[in-house]
């Protein structure tokens, strides 16, 4: 068992979302970026969609029960693992009581924990991804006990892929063309893709809002299917990039789509942060 | 009925299909039927299939390689769901308490709306609802059939805390609170029905293209029913409609 000493800013448990109930309304959620916690997952020789903490900005610290074998990946963290530093993107072998500390965030925003066979926590609608009013909890707390298998024994990385860190670097969103991108005007398209944006104070794991807004005179549309990546565009001109739980429906312009990794990309990028978009053909 | 159909892919792995945009109960059957054939085409890719008033998104579990081959497939579909268009449906009849204790803002709404509060659950009740879709929160159902006269723009400031079961009027359109959650919607009522139950293996047992017809309840048998639900006393069954 992990037991939480200090759960951080916003620290939850994801794996690759939840499939099968967006007709129901229920979002898909999962890890904000799915690259980074892939790659730790994929270090531990774990199956692609086990449980991984995801924890956002600053301040975890958590203390190891049993022996396990972990990763860390995503923003830097500066871990420390019984007051020594320790390296993201390598195994780490975890005697039991050891504590691994997290301090502020130094690159990106989104730093994950994966542990030898992943962490067990509920799963429900078969998935383990938190979110409020499916899960019980929808959030880790001080003092919660998460499960996992105890591992003893000495490991190898089993992947021998290096991690990207250009991808905390990378400020460039690739996109589609939106459903709704023809009705832009030829001066709010040139608008999009020449100037930069940054990310807003609204930016969580349902949406990201970005600033400045557009001048806009598009009106809302009848409601309709939205994903992780699509970008809206409110009536008073707002851009709304949604994320991985977002709704599944909405009535706003849709007029760009992120691509998989773009979304990736923009979970890593906090208040200030500047992105561009670029269409992908 | 034949509707001019759009396909276009919406991101690496999804493919969308859009009808005209209109709320037309007929395409809603039309759009229902092309959603069981796909379904029932047993594509295992396919992991999710949102459908909206006028929309199927069909999402698959892997970047799809060849979207045209993909589309032409789709398509084909179609042809066989057209030939099995089936038209019953189910009723679903809801009990609401329309208490003043749990519509807070009934007073208010009857008032603008020149009614009585009668006249307005009169007019709620009578009308049989088609639930076209459900999105926006676990659980929530778009509505579809509120009678003109209670149509009335949702309140300039948000209610902070409507509570789960709360029924609301926005615009031209009804609906339930599945959770406690914000909203703007003039609260009318409340029911004691659970609109999702993410315990359930079906957590939500309403279905798109479903009727729905809420019933007047008194306060004291809210709170029997209420007690009923919360002891697994209370099954919900619905009537076939055709």
């Amino acid at each position: 068992m992990l037991k939480v000493l200090q759960p951080g800013f916003f620290s939850t448990i994801q794996d690759l979302g939840r499939y099968g109930f967006r007709d129901i309304g229920v979002p898909v959620s999962g890890v904000m970026d799915s690259y980074s916690a892939q790659f730790a997952n994929a270090l531990l020789g774990n199956a692609k969609g086990s449980a991984i903490i995801e924890m956002t900005m600053l301040g975890v610290k958590f203390q190891f029960l049993e022996p396990t074998i972990i990763a860390i990946s995503g923003a830097l963290m500066n871990p420390k693992l019984n007051d020594e530093p320790v390296s993201q993107n390598k195994l780490i072998h975890i005697q039991p009581n050891d504590v691994l500390h997290f301090a502020n965030v130094k690159k990106g925003f989104r730093t994950y924990l994966a542990v030898k066979g992943g962490f067990k926590a509920e799963t429900i609608l078969g998935s383990r991804s938190m979110y409020p009013s499916v899960t019980t909890q929808s959030i880790l707390k001080k003092d919660d006990y998460i499960i996992y298998e105890p591992f003893q024994g000495v490991e190898e990385a089993l992947s021998k892929v290096k991690y990207q860190d250009s991808h905390l670097e990378s400020n460039v969103l690739e996109v589609f063309k939106g459903v709704e991108f023809d009705k832009l005007s030829e001066n709010q398209k040139q608008q999009l893709f020449s100037n930069g944006f940054s990310v807003s104070k609204n930016n969580n794991r349902m949406a990201y809002q970005l600033e400045p807004k557009l001048e806009n005179s598009l009106k809302s549309i009848l409601s309709s299917p939205v994903l992780p990546g699509t970008v809206q565009l409110t009536p008073n001109g707002n851009l709304i990039v949604l994320m991985r739980d977002c709704q599944t429906t909405g009535g706003y312009p849709r007029v760009l789509q992120l691509t998989e990794k773009s979304i990736n990309v923009l979970s890593q990028k906090t208040l200030g942060n500047t992105i561009k978009f670029r269409l992908k053909e | 009925m034949d509707y001019e159909l759009k396909f276009s892919h919406y991101n690496e792995y999804s493919i969308l299909i859009e009808w005209p945009a209109v709320m037309d109960e007929n395409m809603l059957k039309n759009i229902l039927n092309y959603k069981k054939s796909i379904q029932n085409s047993c594509v295992e890719s396919i992991i999710d299939i949102i459908n909206t008033y006028n929309s199927l998104l069909i999402i698959y579990d892997y970047t799809i390689d060849d979207i045209y081959d993909e589309i032409s497939r789709l398509k084909s579909l179609k042809i066989e769901a057209d030939t099995n268009e089936e038209s019953s449906s189910k009723l679903w009849r809801i009990p609401v308490c329309y208490d003043d204790d749990f519509g807070i803002d009934l007073e208010a709404f009857s008032k603008e709306k020149q009614l009585s509060k009668n006249e307005v659950i009169e007019l709620h009740t009578s009308a049989k609802y088609t639930i076209f879709f459900i999105g926006f929160l676990p659980g929530f159902l778009y509505l579809g059939g509120l009678n003109k006269k209670l149509h009335l723009n949702r309140k300039s400031t948000p209610n902070l805390n409507i509570k789960k079961g709360s029924v609301g009027i926005g615009g031209n359109q009804t609906g339930i609170y599945p959770k406690n959650s914000p909203g703007g919607w003039h609260i009318i009522g409340k029911t004691p029905v659970d609109f999702f139950n993410a315990n359930s293996s079906h957590p939500c047992i309403f279905s798109s293209g479903d009727k729905l017809q809420f019933y007047a309840i008194s306060k004291a048998q809210f709170l029997d029913l209420e007690q009923d639900i919360k002891n697994n006393q209370f099954q919900l069954t619905p009537e076939l409609y055709a």
